[in-house]
């Protein structure tokens, strides 16, 4: 078959899968919608596996054309995707991942008087992400950004009759939207400097260019804004909490596996640029550090178990953020992938336990479900131990690079990022402890209708319960006997970059292992105190009003931030809307409307007397009005 | 033809212009509808005689042909003037145009 053909057919199944569901999802039976959702995205899957095994026959011509899509004087933008280890290695995150969420959606929703409508919504966005990841220029890379956030917006109010879920869909669409800006006077500022949108262009280009050029330091900077909206990073990271309003498995997809790591995607796509800009480097290493810390810390004390989820997404966001500013893009995305994994995991855990409790999210009201939701609890517990480090699952590996990374550019920067691992480790068993162990502290009612999910939702579970495992194997490092594989697979995107950041002197292989130690100690810290508070003793549960010590307080409350927003953005713009509505609208703009009309209306009531119904009258003026032109003519 | 050049030109003038006059004030003093439209046939006609006359000095047949013409569309518009005076008359029992000052303001 032709590899060009197979490439192009990846993204058509979902975006046919759309247009069928979407067109007739009032009249499409649940069961071929069942079959017909999760279908398209697997066959993508398929065709993503065969490209994957492919993908050493494009190593010559990664950028395959379709047509010129736009050819405007200098500029031409050819619709193309390429395929490298990089685009393939997100295609099977995408389809597998998004395949596995397809089906469990298949169970969780099936109740819902939506139905198609959620399964074409989330072909579409399967479509738009992988446009996202296949595009070989900024452009299409663009359409997948702003596609993937229309679908994250029709998503988050999914249910749309909720005000508060679209108040939460507009925030994610409008913060976004800050971000876009950024990403596309990035493009703008790309096409200045380069004459050209396409990566190999470009890329080719930036080569040439001189470390710390202020140009490419601009490019980046505003390319980084674009990511801090989609990632969800400080300062616009405050969507993606809110986002939880939409049905988990969109959490599960969208706000933990591929949407919010398109940022972390773009960055290692344009390698090249960030590493020509250490300044940038700096900004990203500082945001994504703040991020991590910041949202971990606020995620200790949260009682909704997807906004703690939540919060960790945004953690882990930072981690793979800090991973790229000091050059580890092959530890980044390994994060990524792996974060991909065990995030989806917990997503669908807390899915299937809010199913099971019947719509209950609040871990207060939760507790003793390990023997009632045994296959969940197994699959969390998995994926808990993989998120916060511990070996050998994936998460340990992952994070561990990243880390070690960290180390040999300085060592400050390990402390603190050890210190964010820890709170990951906290607050993920905190989380754990509480959702399963112990007794149940739900009503009677809940108790009674407890019950495992069903097997179209569980087998998802369990599949990806392997990968999140097991997923540490793509990348074992040589200390551990691994080949580095993923490094090896990732090596030819990374290598015109690899030459020009500075190789730092390797670390012994002690230093290494001294320093997994470390962080492997204070995590299993976290795990006993943890374990100490919230099972062991009798966990300390306030309702939300409660008094506590003012840093917990401000912590609670997510350090004022979105109040901060309100009182900064939000108010004075409210505040001024409400002046020119009040002031420039009712005293000038429609004072002068209404006076034009008020006149008119005067000077025909005034007017109309002369219409007096006298016949004679009328005849008089006429031939006085002829009379009068008659003299006109002849004056002039 | 023989053409009264004996006459002089401003005699016609005068004559047109008296006649003119004449059906002017008729249509404005007069409230009897029936002499109103008798006052406008007057200040068509004395036009009509103008337009002959000039055609007769300049040799132009033009001029006449254009009278006949204006004599068809005034025999048309008397005969529509006398239909409505007609159908006033039977509403109103009174040709008096001041009777007709209901449509006003």
């Amino acid at each position: 078959m032709n590899l060009t053909f197979v490439v192009f057919l990846i993204p058509i199944f979902p975006l046919l899968g759309f247009l069928i569901l979407g067109m007739g999802f009032r009249s499409i039976p649940k069961k071929v919608t069942s079959i017909l959702g999760p279908g398209t995205v697997l066959l993508s899957f398929i065709f993503s596996l065969f490209t994957f095994f492919n993908v050493h026959n494009f190593a010559g011509s990664p950028t395959q054309t379709l047509f010129t899509w736009i050819h405007t004087g200098s500029l031409q933008i050819p619709f193309a995707f390429l395929i490298d280890p990089l685009s393939v290695l997100m295609l099977l995150i995408v389809t597998g991942v998004g395949f596995l969420i397809h089906v469990y959606s298949v169970g969780y929703m099936k109740e819902d008087p939506g139905y198609g409508r959620f399964f074409a919504y989330m072909n579409l966005f399967v479509f738009f992400m992988l446009l996202l990841v296949l595009g070989a220029n900024y452009p299409i890379m663009f359409i997948g950004w702003e596609g993937v956030g229309l679908c994250s917006y029709l998503l988050i109010g999914f249910w749309f009759k909720n005000h508060d879920y679209n108040n939460a869909a507009k925030k994610a669409f409008i913060m976004n939207r800050i971000g876009d800006l950024g990403f596309l006077l990035g493009m703008f500022l790309i096409f200045n400097t380069f004459s050209s949108l396409s990566f190999d262009q470009v890329f080719q280009q930036a080569k040439a260019m001189p470390m710390g050029d202020p140009t490419i330091i601009a490019i980046t900077l505003l390319l980084f804004i674009g990511a801090v909206g989609k990632s969800a990073q400080i300062p616009l990271y405050t969507w993606l909490p809110d986002a939880m309003a939409g049905p988990t498995p969109v959490s599960a997809l969208i706000h933990a596996a591929t949407m919010v790591t398109a940022g972390v995607y773009m960055i290692a796509r344009s390698n090249i640029l960030y590493v020509l800009a250490p300044t940038t480097m700096s900004v990203i290493g500082i945001t994504g550090l703040a991020t991590a810390l910041f949202a971990a810390s606020i995620a200790i004390f949260q009682n909704d178990i997807k906004k703690v989820l939540a919060y960790s997404t945004i953690s882990q966001l930072g981690y793979m953020f800090v991973g790229l500013s000091v050059g580890a893009f092959t530890g980044a995305m390994f994060h990524l992938t792996t974060h991909a994994f065990f995030k989806a995991l917990l997503f669908l855990g807390a899915g299937s336990v809010i199913h099971a409790l019947g719509g209950e999210q609040d871990i207060r009201n939760m507790g003793g479900l390990r023997s009632k939701l045994p296959k969940t609890y197994w699959t969390f517990l998995i994926a808990t131990i993989a998120i916060a480090g511990i070996p050998p699952l994936s998460g340990f590996f992952s994070k561990d690079e990243i880390l070690l990374h960290l180390f040999e550019h300085s060592s400050l920067l390990w402390i603190i990022a050890v210190v964010g691992s820890l709170m990951t480790a906290f607050y993920m068993f905190r989380l754990l402890y509480l959702t399963f162990f112990r007794s149940f502290r739900g009503t009677d009612e809940q108790m009674h209708h407890l019950h495992e999910s069903p097997r179209v939702m569980t087998t998802p579970l369990i599949i990806l319960a392997i990968l999140a495992a097991f997923g540490g194997l793509l990348n074992l490092p040589e200390i551990f006997n691994g080949g580095n594989s993923l490094s090896g697979f990732l090596a030819p995107v990374f290598a015109d970059s690899a030459v020009l950041v500075t190789p730092e002197t390797p670390m012994s292989l002690s230093t290494e292992l001294l320093l997994m130690g470390i962080t492997l100690i204070v995590v299993l810290g976290m795990v006993f105190l943890a374990y100490f508070r919230f099972v062991k003793n009798e966990p300390e549960l306030l309702p939300d009003g409660a008094k506590r010590p003012s840093l917990v307080q401000l912590m609670i409350n997510k350090y004022y931030i979105d109040e901060l927003y309100d009182y900064i953005i939000s108010k004075p713009i409210l505040w001024l809307s409400k002046v020119f509505h009040e002031v420039v609208e009712i005293r000038f703009i429609d004072r002068l409307v209404n006076g034009v009309g008020n006149m008119v209306v005067w000077t025909g009531n005034t007017v109309r007397f002369i219409q007096t119904g006298n016949v004679g009258f009328y005849m008089f003026i006429m031939i006085l009005g002829i009379i009068l032109i008659l003299f006109l003519n002849i004056l002039i | 033809m023989d053409i009264p050049t004996n006459i002089p030109i401003q005699y016609y003038l005068v004559f047109c212009s008296v006649l003119f006059s004449i059906g002017v004030i008729g249509v404005l003093i007069k409230r009897n509808a029936l002499v109103i439209l008798m006052s406008i046939e007057l200040m068509i006609n004395s036009i009509n005689l103008l337009l002959a006359a000039f055609s007769a000095y300049n040799n132009d047949p033009a001029g006449q042909i254009f009278v006949f013409f204006i004599m068809v569309v005034a025999a048309a518009e008397v005969a529509i003037g006398l239909a409505i005076v007609v159908l006033i008359y039977r509403t109103t029992h009174s040709i008096d145009i001041n009777v007709l000052n209901k449509l006003k303001w």
